[in-house]
């Protein structure tokens, strides 16, 4: 798994509720069976018109938002289907931390699991980013993940939490902070698996 | 003892390790596997020298790229070729029970688990995508997961899962006629919302839901992804131990009556507490259709396309606002004036062998409308098979209906199965998102005799008035 611990640079604002992964990366480019190479597939019916130009309406296609590597976006982000390909063109596309008001559950662990930081802040503290980073220019923020703190040298310095849950926060942060290999953390319980499968017996779900 | 939900029960029963303050490590039992979620997962083993722990738990099909035309003919698409030819392989190298192409056994991955009797209560049940919460119809815990989970569990036969929440979401009353098991989910999204469930598992109770059959229940649970929960579930009954009784994987002599006293300890002790109920009345349920672009914009049949102004908050009125603009919608056109292109029979939704039943009740006789191109896409070559042999296939046929090959088709847009830009249709699939059916393409949700007869009608018709 790919450490993060820390990242700064510029802050594009995604205001919509509800993005689904369909619109993160369309199922044409599922078909590949790689992991990389997905930097062009990133919210591609939006981005680009049916002549394959950039699409002018598309607010992440104006200049000031290019090389952007932090997100910030509304409710439920990257609701439908698992697709990891999801996370896959958000990364490759340079993305390292999405300040959102709320994640879909398997885009979440998802995230995690490919060095995406993902990064809960108060609504109102959402809005306050997303107002900044449409009003100012290149606008830039730090999510730091070490102090887990967004700041932009402007007066915005505030805690974050990868995790609703304050345990799974603390247990996520280092797991990505360290970049753990979470089938690596799982098998040092080999002897626990084994014993599991004893008990199970072979085909029977023992339940009860 | 202290009382237990139907979740808490299956979940302690998996539970290998659980670290305090970290996620616990649940045992599972069912491993499901497609050509789409899975390739990086098998690169991830070899290179890292892994084997797959339990092959005989592990289950392999290719439903989600393959073409729904001729199976005796090559795979057109490149791309595609080469990703159901690595399924082969991965499956071939790591000696995993695999249904490929040809296999009478294919199929939708969530269609042919019960069908074939892989898919039992009480059981973790994992796989690489959302709408593995179907599985939970049969009283188990289902899980959809990215593919590096997929890679874990290949691994390691384990899930590493955060704690969730739950909820009952209680259905009392009963579906009025004509009211079909997807119009009372998408009822239950329109009033909850896209992420009403989300950190919930949701167990499904009330007279309604038990009066569903395991279809309709299959219908129910799989479309918990679409209020946010990965995990939705009922409580096996009767209806289950019949459904599965006699199927292939079904356990059978003395092992089916250990497994039904086992089974029937599994719904939730009396006073058992929930993190969240929530309770629907299934009596003022209707037909509904989907108008936007996400399954929770939703309205009655005989409703209209909403108006900006009956959304409360300016977030809200942004997103309807761009939906209809998708939709190319206009605030206020009656749903029943809605024009359609396309037609889409099929899915993990809505493509068993009751709803084709169900949506050749309405064709029989009849003939699709000359502005439409209807598809009826089953759910696994099984259900295909016996369709033809209740001569099903010959009603949509006469009928003027495409009659095709199993697979997940265009409820996603990956095979040659697609909406040209523009194209407005009305789908039994669980997704409208934008671009969900091909670029441009529009969707909306109705149940599988909605869909038949708005393939006759031309535009969306209330079923409860079908002659």
């Amino acid at each position: 798994m790919q450490p993060f611990t820390a990242v700064t640079g510029i802050v594009a604002p995604l205001d919509r509720a509800n993005v689904d992964t369909d619109s993160i990366c369309p199922a044409q480019f599922l078909k590949r069976i790689e992991r990389t190479g997905y930097a062009d597939t990133l919210f591609h019916s939006w981005r680009l018109l049916p002549d394959g130009s950039p699409n002018p309406a598309f607010e992440l296609n104006a200049p000031r938002y290019q090389g952007a590597s932090i997100l910030v976006t509304g409710r439920n982000f990257g609701c439908g289907s698992s697709r990891e390909h999801a996370v896959w063109a958000l990364h490759d596309h340079g993305y390292r931390a999405i300040i959102a008001l709320g994640f879909a559950e398997i885009f979440h662990k998802n995230c995690f699991e490919n060095g995406l930081c993902p990064v809960h802040l108060p609504e109102e503290r959402v809005a306050e980013i997303m107002a900044r980073a449409k009003s100012t220019p290149g606008y830039r923020l730090t999510v730091d993940l070490e102090r887990c703190e967004v700041s932009d040298g402007q007066g915005i310095r505030l805690p974050f939490v990868t995790h609703l849950d304050p345990k799974t926060h603390a247990f996520r942060r280092h797991c990505l902070l360290k970049g753990l290999d979470e089938i690596g953390l799982t098998l040092q319980h080999e002897d626990k698996i084994v014993a599991y499968e004893r008990r199970r017996g072979d085909s029977v779900v023992n339940v009860l | 003892m202290p009382p237990k939900t139907l979740f808490e029960k299956i979940w302690d029963a998996h539970v290998v390790h659980h670290e305090p303050g970290q996620d616990a490590i649940l045992y599972v039992d069912l491993h499901l596997v497609h050509e789409v979620t899975s390739p990086q997962a098998f690169d991830g083993l070899r290179l890292s020298g892994r084997k797959v722990r339990r092959p005989d738990l592990t289950v392999v099909t290719v439903d989600h790229n393959v073409p729904t035309s001729d199976r005796s003919l090559p795979i057109a698409d490149e791309i595609s070729r080469r990703q159901i030819e690595a399924m082969q392989r991965n499956a071939r190298e790591f000696g995993l029970p695999f249904y490929d192409i040809t296999s009478p056994d294919q199929g939708i991955v969530h269609i042919i688990g019960p069908q074939l009797g892989y898919t039992q209560p009480g059981m973790v049940i994992v796989c690489g995508d959302s709408h593995t919460s179907t599985h939970g119809a049969f009283g188990a815990i289902a899980i959809g997961v990215g593919t590096s989970q997929v890679e874990h569990v290949l691994a390691a036969q384990c899930l590493a899962q955060a704690q969730l929440k739950t909820m009952e979401l209680r259905v009392n009353g009963a579906l009025p006629r004509g009211v079909a098991a997807k119009d009372l989910i998408l009822g239950i999204i329109g009033r909850i919302g896209v992420d009403g469930a989300r950190g919930y598992a949701v167990e499904y109770t009330g007279a309604a839901i038990r009066a569903l059959s395991m279809e309709g229940r299959m219908t129910v649970c799989n479309m918990s992804i679409e209020a946010g929960a990965r995990i939705g579930m009922i409580a096996p009954d009767e209806t289950t131990f019949q459904y599965l009784n006699g199927r292939r994987y079904a356990p059978k002599g003395a092992a089916w009556d250990q497994a039904l006293a086992r089974w029937r300890r599994l719904p939730s002790d009396p006073g058992a507490v929930y993190d969240r109920l929530v309770e629907i009345d299934a009596t003022n349920m209707e037909p509904y259709v989907t108008w936007g672009t996400n399954p929770g914009m939703v309205a009655p049949v005989t409703g209209k396309v909403p108006t900006l102004a009956s959304f409360d908050s300016a977030t809200e009125r942004e997103a309807v606002g761009r939906a209809l603009e998708y939709m190319a919608l206009k605030p206020g056109t009656p749903i029943r004036e809605i024009a359609l292109d396309r037609v889409f029979i099929g899915s993990c939704t809505n493509s068993r062998i009751e709803d084709l039943r169900a949506a050749a009740a309405v064709a029989k006789g009849q003939r699709v409308n000359p502005k439409v191109y209807a598809m009826v896409v089953p759910g696994s070559t099984a259900i295909k098979l016996q369709a033809e042999a209740e001569g099903l296939d010959r009603i949509f046929k006469e009928a003027g209906f495409d009659w095709r090959e199993a697979g997940c088709s265009m409820c996603l847009g990956m095979n040659p199965d697609i909406l040209k830009p523009g194209e407005r249709c009305a789908a039994t699939s669980n997704r409208n998102f934008e671009g969900r059916q091909g670029k441009g393409g529009r969707t909306h949700l109705v149940s599988p005799p909605m869909a038949a007869a708005a393939a006759i009608a031309g535009h969306f018709v209330d079923i409860r008035d079908w002659k």
